[in-house]
């Protein structure tokens, strides 16, 4: 490819990517308008109820007056709350079907992640090569990954409900790559010349796409096991206050933390596998390019961190006492370090990572 | 009063404490951490030099955190500790339930519990009309053998049930991996003393002996015998580069190295190979890398009376993007005084608007050599070993350059200089005068490659272990272990009750959509049965 068709179709690129980005930013607001109406849709039950609750109170039978009494409202006072979404094992408190916005949302996401896959096949061609030889090229290929796997799980579960914090880390990465360690087409250097370029960064990338899922639904997994704390506190005791402290109502809309939990670590296991054999590809590749398999650079440093991380999540969940908020917990500072080793030690530390240019 | 324990009881106590799975959990943790300095601070391992710059950036700090091993932080006692107590607790934790899974492999699916509708994916099914308890336990047993469960029959006057487990894979794998992480450490623990990493710089046209003596330095393991090195020999032909020069954003930038060779295994034929970044030779049990590169330019110093004491290709280390190199040059012996001098080389010379030279463009486009003369005792002769790299300039004179108001010596290829004090001429010797004189630098300098020359016997271990790890890992979280039952009972009148229910063992979001299969099939195979039973016989 000559320079001049290199150079319009990497504008180009870029032209996607910022559409991408704008219309990740819509659907992120559509996302976060689900939540809303979620929320003061649980609201309105929950007001509905303590009226009814104080009524029955008032009526002597304040024997039955609870939380539980939410789960055994009948359906029919709540149209929109009874649709439970297929395919997926979804034990909410509220089952809340899908939403205009939510709809309007996942839409969005899927034009978005049309425009995210062609700016980055666009960077390949104007480079003439994979996708991700330095920062900028491995951000828009990460976060493409991330938004991959998302939509295909969506098709298998139903995690529309992630969509707001999905949209937001892609947008927030997308937005640094762009700023930040946005470089023109460039060849690659020797160091990089090589098959295990392609195996070894796209296998991690992938990894990195299930530990976010994993992340998020570890996160939500906290909040809903906290509600459902004081769900049950609440049992004994007026409730009114500690749910309005609390702001999250939609959390009532979503599974429990229990599948919360087992969804997040069917996830993470897969993203181990595939973190497993970034280590090993990574460690042939260092062989032939270094010289030796394993060299404790900093990036084989952290690498190796979050792999043992991750195996203390999947441990801790066979061990009394921490499973569920604990091991989440764990899952939690597992993709920290994963974001950690991407954005801070390539760019801050020195190692021989750090030699793409960004 | 408590029973005393005793040293047997306090030993026993103490080692089912490490063997616990919250021990082996603290100790991943406590890995993780232990892991985190070692990329805070450089490790001598990967990073000497950073190490050096650290001592001379923190001198206060840079020794106590010395003392805590901080620069040597994988191979520190307490590093050490945390890894050796994991894999003690690991291997504390296998060896149990290897011998129970060995077990379990040969014992039976367990009884058939009472009541199955209290277990996973309960569901409840009428057999066909003509089935009778015994025969659709039979078929479920079939169906269930088929699907890879180990099955067990139990009979009784009521009632017929099949009990089946299967998955025992997921165990097998769970412990293929711990077994092949213990592997791995002991393969890179004792495997890594058995070979050796060696370096050395070649200029174009020179040949090495793979011998202990002809290395630039040399890296034994502990248990490496020098005398079993291979003395074949290598030779640098030619070092070629490429450099990008359509795309204006990356001009100049590297896109090829390139390092022909001769290997000459001893008594044996010469044969030409290729070293390339991310390309290895391997070759005659070694493996030949290629790590750095640079200028080596050929340096003649002549006495007044014309005797030639210095002429050789010295390797100038790169010191930045363009090739700006460094090189020193040191003739103890043949002149008045002995004579040291710095060189910079720069393949394509520009001058900064303070005058200062720089290298614009890392290939040989206007290549100049400048050099900084010193005399007085070069430190040779005092039996310490000097780095050839550098000139200690303590005990020396300078006569040209910086401070003395004598300008460095500058010389294009071909061109040769008086030296201060009347010692002699320098020369800078053109590989290739007539297309020099042409304005064709590019073959003028000779280039030099360093190369590491590996030998290590256990890398088909660590492979090896490594892909067993991977079987392990898929196996031992994605093998479903599950036990399904099905019962047969039959009614008071005469009908038969079909029951199916699972139990996971461990992870297994398809339970229940597996007991459904399992009951869809086996009613499946019962109705055909009954339809071949039912029709009549038509031979």
């Amino acid at each position: 490819m000559n320079l001049t068709d290199s150079a319009l179709l990497n504008s180009y690129s870029l032209y996607a990517l910022y559409s991408a980005m704008a219309v990740y930013a819509l659907a992120f607001i559509a996302f976060a308008i689900d939540l809303a109406r979620r929320s003061s849709a649980v609201g309105a039950i929950e007001e509905a109820d303590s009226i009814e609750a104080d009524a029955a109170s008032s009526a002597g039978s304040a024997a039955s007056v609870g939380s539980t009494r939410t789960l055994e409202r009948p359906a029919l006072k709540r149209p929109v709350l009874s649709r439970i979404s297929a395919r997926m094992d979804n034990d909410a408190a509220l089952p809340y079907g899908r939403s205009s916005s939510l709809r309007v949302g996942v839409a969005l996401t899927v034009l978005a992640w049309a425009l995210h896959l062609a700016a980055t096949i666009m960077r390949g061609f104007a480079a003439d090569r994979v996708p991700w030889a330095n920062m900028y090229e491995f951000a828009m290929t990460g976060t493409l990954l991330i938004m991959t796997v998302f939509l295909i799980v969506l098709v298998r579960s139903d995690l529309r409900f992630l969509g707001t914090f999905v949209t937001g880390l892609v947008l927030v990465l997308l937005g640094i790559a762009a700023l930040q360690f946005y470089v023109e087409v460039a060849p690659l250097p020797p160091a990089l010349q090589s098959a295990w370029l392609v195996i070894h960064v796209f296998v991690a990338s992938l990894g990195t796409g299930m530990f976010a899922l994993g992340f998020a639904l570890s996160a939500v997994q906290l909040l809903q096991s906290r509600r459902e704390n004081h769900v049950l506190e609440g049992a004994a005791a007026p409730r009114g206050p500690i749910a309005s402290a609390l702001r999250l109502r939609f959390l009532a809309t979503l599974p429990s933390s229990a599948t919360l939990e087992n969804l997040a670590y069917r996830i993470n296991i897969i993203g181990f596998i595939l973190w497993t054999f970034t280590l090993m590809a990574g460690s042939i590749w260092a062989e032939k390019a270094w010289g030796r398999y394993w060299g404790w650079d900093t990036k084989e440093v952290w690498t190796f961190i979050i792999w043992v991380i991750y195996a203390g999540y999947i441990h801790a969940r066979a061990t009394r006492g921490w499973r569920g908020s604990r091991s989440a917990w764990l899952a939690i500072i597992g993709f920290s370090a994963v974001m950690f080793n991407f954005g801070i030690v390539n760019v801050f530390f020195k190692g021989l990572h750090a030699y793409s240019g960004l | 009063m408590q029973p005393k324990l005793g040293l047997t009881g306090w030993l026993r106590w103490f080692w089912r404490q490490l063997t616990s799975m919250r021990t082996a959990l603290f100790l991943l943790l406590m890995l993780a951490i232990a892991a985190i300095p070692g990329s805070l601070v450089p490790q001598r391992s990967s990073d000497p030099n950073g190490v050096t710059q650290y001592f001379a950036d923190n001198p206060d700090l840079a020794p106590n955190l010395d003392k805590l091993q901080a620069f040597d932080v994988y191979t520190s006692a307490w590093f050490s500790a945390i890894y050796l107590l994991l894999f003690i607790s690991l291997i504390g934790c296998v060896i149990p339930r290897t011998k129970h899974h060995f077990q379990a492999l040969r014992a039976k699916p367990p009884t058939t519990p009472a009541r199955l509708s209290r277990l996973s994916g309960f569901t409840e099914r009428d057999a066909p009309a003509q089935a009778d308890a015994a025969t659709a336990i039979t078929h479920a047993r079939t169906v269930l053998k088929s699907s890879g469960y180990r099955v067990a029959r139990f009979d009784s006057d009521t009632e017929s049930s099949v009990s089946a487990e299967r998955g025992y894979l997921r165990e097998t794998g769970n412990l293929v991996f711990h077994a092949a992480l213990v592997g791995i450490l002991v393969t890179v623990g004792f495997g890594g003393g058995y070979g050796f990493a060696g370096q050395r710089v070649l200029v174009e046209g020179q040949t090495f002996v793979n011998t202990l003596l002809a290395y630039d330095s040399f890296n034994p393991g502990r248990f490496f015998d020098d005398t079993t090195l291979d003395p074949y020999t290598l030779s640098l032909d030619d070092f070629s580069v490429s450099y990008e020069q359509q795309n204006l954003q990356a001009y100049g930038q590297p896109i090829d190295f390139t390092a022909d060779v001769t290997v000459t295994p001893k008594g044996e034929a010469p044969e030409p190979g290729v070293v390339k970044v991310n390309g290895p030779l391997r070759t005659n049990g070694t493996s030949i890398y290629l790590l750095g590169n640079g200028y080596a330019p050929t340096i003649q110093v002549t006495a007044p009376d014309g005797t030639v004491v210095f002429s050789d290709s010295v390797p100038f280390l790169p010191q930045d993007a363009n090739l700006t190199s460094l090189g020193i040059v040191k003739v103890p012996d043949g002149l008045a005084e002995q004579l040291g001098m710095i060189g910079f080389f720069y393949p394509t010379q520009d001058k900064a608007a303070s005058g200062a030279n720089f290298s614009s463009y890392p290939d040989l486009e206007y290549p100049l050599l400048t050099l900084n003369v010193y005399t007085g005792d070069l430190g040779l002769d005092a039996g310490v070993p000097t780095s050839v790299y550098s000139l200690v300039t303590d005990t020396l004179t300078q006569q040209t350059g910086g401070k003395t108001g004598v300008e460095s010596i500058e010389l294009k290829p071909g061109a040769s200089a008086e030296l201060p004090n009347g010692l002699g001429t320098v020369s800078f010797v053109d590989n290739d005068p007539a297309a020099s004189a042409a304005g064709d630098f590019t073959k003028s300098v000779s280039r030099f490659a360093s190369f590491d020359i590996h030998y290590d016997p256990t890398q088909i271990w660590l492979i090896s272990f490594s892909t067993l790890v991977l079987f392990g890992l898929f196996t031992g979280l994605l093998v479903p272990r599950r036990r399904v039952w099905v019962k047969a009972t039959t009614r008071a009148d005469g009908t038969v009750q079909l029951e199916y229910a699972g139990l996971a063992r461990g992870d297994d979001p398809a339970l229940e959509a597996a007991v459904t299969a399992v009951a869809d099939r086996h009613l499946k195979l019962l109705n055909s049965h009954q339809t071949v039973a039912t029709t009549p016989e038509s031979t």
